[in-house]
């Protein structure tokens, strides 16, 4: 009945307490279908506590949060997966010990519960899909090698590939070029263009140049609060944004 | 819980509670030691308890030693409970040393280590002390009991426990939160590499906490030897128990701790009246294991943002 | 930063590991023991099953469970509750107040048998019972534990705890378990004398059996995709459940089948040895475990077995003769495992065994690195 269903994540209203502190206050963030969003804001505004609200690693105190229509905030972590949303961590958060085909085939979208899990079979399209992806984050000739002696900007891709290989429709990436040489960053930067293609992305940034080069429409926050919104040449010319966060 | 009088029972919650006092001081007074080194460095000690046995050993040779002094056993008393904090501390100070320090940020494999250390603690006790059960002298002051009332009877000792855990409990709390070294111990908990790149020697910071919570349970041991005999494995009794009482109470929290030790002693020390020790303990555990369930981080959780 | 020992890497183990060790087990030992030291043997391997089951739960998982004993014993008292009711059929029970019902019960004035006996007349339920109680015991436990993310070390303390609750009822309630004696003199399984020297060779035999069993059944959750998710959630809990697993479903389970395994050898060492005990159930037999799969390695199925095999050997060797110096050599090999030799001797053998077996073979394949560092337990700190 409302307006909500025409949006692919509709929040509103959003509040997290942490013993009174409020992290996030009174938040709504609408997106659309295949939009690609950057967030940004100084430290401690809430951009790691928002997304981590909307894939479940943190209950909300108030407030919903409707994705295709359907309440996110009391559905457990793995069913809002299971709904296609993708979260990628910070720090690249991978499992070292396995080869790149195995990270990419342990978030392979089948065999997710115990059993299905005993009964996986590595078949023709499990492996052709892996290649597929693997092709994506440029990793297809690493197949083999183990993940904990891939460089970090590699890391941060092979993270990307096992959310891709799940064809999440939300895609939520916090920093996605922290700790990048400035070649990686162009390259990713083109990677997450080519992966906005049919879903939709929340990244997280600090990297002006960066967050420019991705187009779109930027969130600023601030204190929990969203301070503004719109296209980034706007934006820096709003004083606002400018006396909380740019920086004259 | 028909056949007894209100005023049977009146006299029954206060009598098994102060008999829960003095397990609630003993409790303590092993849980406040194994908090520190649980909630400040994540180290599963299980061989607290033999140092408990330590500290009542000291005593027990103390007063050994003083017996023919003059006023010997009241001295004696009195000077154990630093003798015994003391040689548990020199003790838990080299346990770090050796031990401990290879295994931060490994709990599970602390756990395994000190459970070896405990058994091997055990056996030396037994080779200096005997497989029996030695007793240290109480001095007449401590042996009598207050009588409020005709059916209420407070041995002092227990009471001279309690007054020594209320203590002790004081000193832990200034220790941690309003000395200097405490601020560093609380520094290194919430951020260790932080600590050490301001200037605070993180090493001796653990070292010192560990062998401080050792002491602290060096005077249980000390507390312990005026209501019960020692022998090798007294320590081992506990261990259980007090575990639950750290977990209980919200790891990292002075009054949990202190509220869960409470609880759990007296809990068991009532139910013991009406169904016996063992059936006492058994729902005990199985409350707060439930409760630990129903809520995980304890009586008291800390507050962090995570 | 976590590099993970070569035999984690690769797929686990050929046949050859499988083989040697049903030679040793089906062959040798037969062959090379009397009955005596046979039988002695099967009793350490009714010890193996738990290791196996503390590899799969404690090396892979990441769950430390100082309760294993609960397991071990349910089992183990299924069966014993089974024979004792054999043994106490009304004819050879004749001289007691109430004749037909097990004699300490008769000693602590219990005129019938309570109803909770009364189903362990029939085998059939009895070996039902032997399989699935030590799991849905397990299911319980790791279902409230895992479902609230209870996990390390208040796990491990948890299930300690537990360990000692049973300890406590059993010896308690003597009337209804035989107390601290435990439940003794059990002499036929449906009439056939269990103690006979071919009904030992046939159970040692069946446990060995059973028991090789189990290492495959461990292998086969391992090498899949099952045992991928499982390794990883030990290391990244994370990242598994934000790639839409649910992690607590793939505890329990582990879990689950871990209390599984251990459920047969306590049956197992019922049948062999002859009793049933509270001394196998509480805190220390329960740690003991712990080690067994420690000393063997806790990433290795088959270091399970012979960490098993070789620390209860060396128990009998010294605990009877030297018991002082027995309790110092446990300790020390506790501290020593965990400080110097953290993967066992699963690792030792990693590290020299292949060499020379590669040596021999002719074949210039490069050992496998050395286990170089331990996985921090980072995600063991106990609660989210």
């Amino acid at each position: 009945m409302s307006s909500n269903t025409d949006f692919l994540l509709a929040i509103e209203d959003l509040t997290v307490s942490f013993d009174g502190f409020k992290a996030i206050e009174g938040l709504s963030f609408y997106m659309d279908k295949n939009e690609l969003r950057v967030v940004i804001g100084p430290n401690g505004a809430g951009k790691t506590t928002l997304l981590d609200l909307i894939c479940g690693k943190t209950r909300a105190t108030e407030g919903s949060i409707k994705f295709k229509g359907k309440e996110l905030t009391r559905m457990s972590e793995h069913r809002i997966v299971w709904e296609g949303v993708g979260r990628k961590f910070q720090n690249p958060s991978i499992y070292e010990g396995l080869t790149v085909f195995d990270n990419l085939e342990a978030s392979y979208p089948r065999g997710r519960g115990v059993f299905g899990a005993l009964a996986f079979k590595r078949d023709e399209e499990v492996v052709e899909r892996i290649r597929q992806v693997a092709r994506e984050i440029q990793l297809d000739d690493k197949l083999e090698q183990e993940a904990g002696l891939l460089s970090h900007g590699q890391k941060q891709w092979l993270e990307i590939g096992m959310l891709l290989i799940q064809d999440p429709e939300l895609l939520l990436l916090d920093e996605p070029v922290a700790g990048m040489s400035l070649s990686e960053r162009l390259e990713t930067a083109q990677l997450l263009k080519t992966i906005a293609k049919g879903r939709s992305v929340v990244v997280i940034e600090h990297d002006m140049a960066f967050v420019k080069s991705l187009g779109g429409k930027v969130t600023v926050l601030h204190q929990g609060k969203i301070l503004a919104e719109g296209a980034m040449e706007a934006l820096q010319q709003d004083r606002r944004v400018i006396d909380v966060y740019l920086g004259h | 819980m028909g056949g007894f009088s209100a005023q049977d029972l009146t006299a029954i919650f206060v009598m098994q509670g102060f008999a829960g006092l003095s397990f609630f001081s003993v409790l303590l007074l092993m849980a406040l030691g194994l908090a520190i080194i649980y909630g400040q460095m994540r180290v599963i000690n299980m061989a607290h308890g033999e140092f408990m046995v330590i500290g009542a050993y000291a005593s027990y040779l103390l007063s050994g030693a003083l017996r023919h002094l003059p006023a010997g056993t009241d001295i004696a008393v009195l000077l154990a409970i630093p003798v015994a904090f003391l040689a548990a501390f020199v003790a838990g100070y080299l346990i770090e040393w050796l031990l401990i320090r290879h295994l931060y940020h490994r709990p599970l494999d602390t756990l395994l280590a000190t459970w070896g250390l405990a058994l091997i603690m055990q056996q030396g006790f037994r080779s200096a002390f005997g497989a029996r059960e030695v007793s240290v002298p109480v001095p007449d002051w401590l042996r009598g009991s207050y009588r409020p009332t005709m059916i209420i009877d407070i041995p002092l000792n227990g009471l001279a426990i309690m007054l020594l855990t209320v203590l002790v409990t004081a000193a832990v709390w200034w220790f941690l939160y309003r000395s200097r070294w405490g601020l560093r111990v609380r520094c290194t908990t919430a951020n260790r590499e932080m600590s050490g790149a301001v200037g605070i020697n993180t090493k001796r910071v653990d070292r010192m906490t560990f062998a401080i919570g050792c002491g602290i349970a060096g005077i249980a041991g000390a507390a312990f030897t005026t209501i019960s005999s020692t022998g090798p494995t007294s320590g081992s009794l506990y261990i259980v128990d007090t575990f639950l009482v750290v977990v209980f109470g919200g790891a990292g929290s002075l009054i949990g701790t202190i509220a869960s030790a409470f609880s759990i002693a007296q809990a068991q020390s009532v139910m013991e009246f009406f169904m016996g020790g063992s059936m006492a303990k058994v729902l005990t555990l199985l409350t707060v294991i439930v409760i630990l369930l129903l809520r995980p981080e304890g009586l008291v959780a800390s507050k962090v943002r995570r | 930063m976590i590099k993970l020992p070569g035999f984690l890497r690769g797929r686990h183990g050929g046949p050859l590991g499988i083989l040697i060790l049903a030679a040793v087990l089906l062959v040798a030992m037969p062959a090379l023991l009397d009955l005596y030291r046979l039988n002695l043997a099967g009793r350490y391997l009714t010890y193996a099953f738990v290791a196996v089951g503390l590899v799969l739960c404690w090396g892979y998982g990441g769950i430390l469970s100082l309760g294993q004993g609960i397991f071990f014993g349910v089992g183990g008292y299924a069966m014993a509750m089974f024979l004792k009711l054999e043994a106490s059929d009304p004819e050879s029970t004749r001289i007691q107040t109430t004749p037909g019902i097990p004699d300490f019960m008769d000693w602590n004035r219990i005129t019938e048998l309570p109803w909770f006996w009364v189903p362990f007349e029939s085998l059939a339920f009895t070996l039902v019972a032997v399989l699935v109680l030590p799991a849905a015991f397990a299911f319980v436990i790791g279902y409230a534990m895992f479902k609230r993310r209870v996990s390390g070390v208040y796990f491990a303390i948890i299930t300690q705890a537990l360990a000692v609750v049973l300890t406590i009822l059993i010896v308690g309630q003597q009337g209804y378990t035989g107390g601290i004696n435990g439940i003794t003199d059990l002499r036929t399984l449906k009439g056939w004398d269990i103690r006979d020297e071919s009904a030992q060779y046939l159970f040692y035999y069946l446990n060995a059996v059973l028991l090789i069993g189990c290492v495959l059944l461990g292998r086969w959750v391992l090498n899949g995709k099952y045992g991928r998710i499982l390794t990883a959630l030990r290391d990244r809990e994370d990242r598994v459940r934000f790639s839409g697993y649910d992690v607590a479903d793939f505890k329990i389970f582990i879990f689950c089948l871990a209390a599984f395994m251990s459920g047969i050898g306590g049956a197992m060492f019922t049948l062999q040895v002859g009793f049933m005990s509270p001394s196998f159930v509480g805190i220390v037999p329960s740690i003991e475990f712990v080690i067994f799969a420690a000393v063997g390695g806790r990433l290795s199925l088959l270091g399970g077995v012979y960490g098993a095999l070789l620390v209860s050997y060396a128990k009998t060797l010294f605990a009877e003769a030297y018991p002082q110096l027995w309790q110092v050599m446990i300790g020390t090999v506790f501290i020593l495992v965990v400080l110097v030799l953290p993967y066992g001797l699963a690792s030792v053998y990693q590290r020299y065994g292949k060499r020379v077996l590669s040596r021999l073979k002719g074949s210039r394949r490069a050992p496998p690195p050395p286990p170089s560092s331990l996985p921090q337990d980072s995600a063991t700190e106990g609660r989210r």
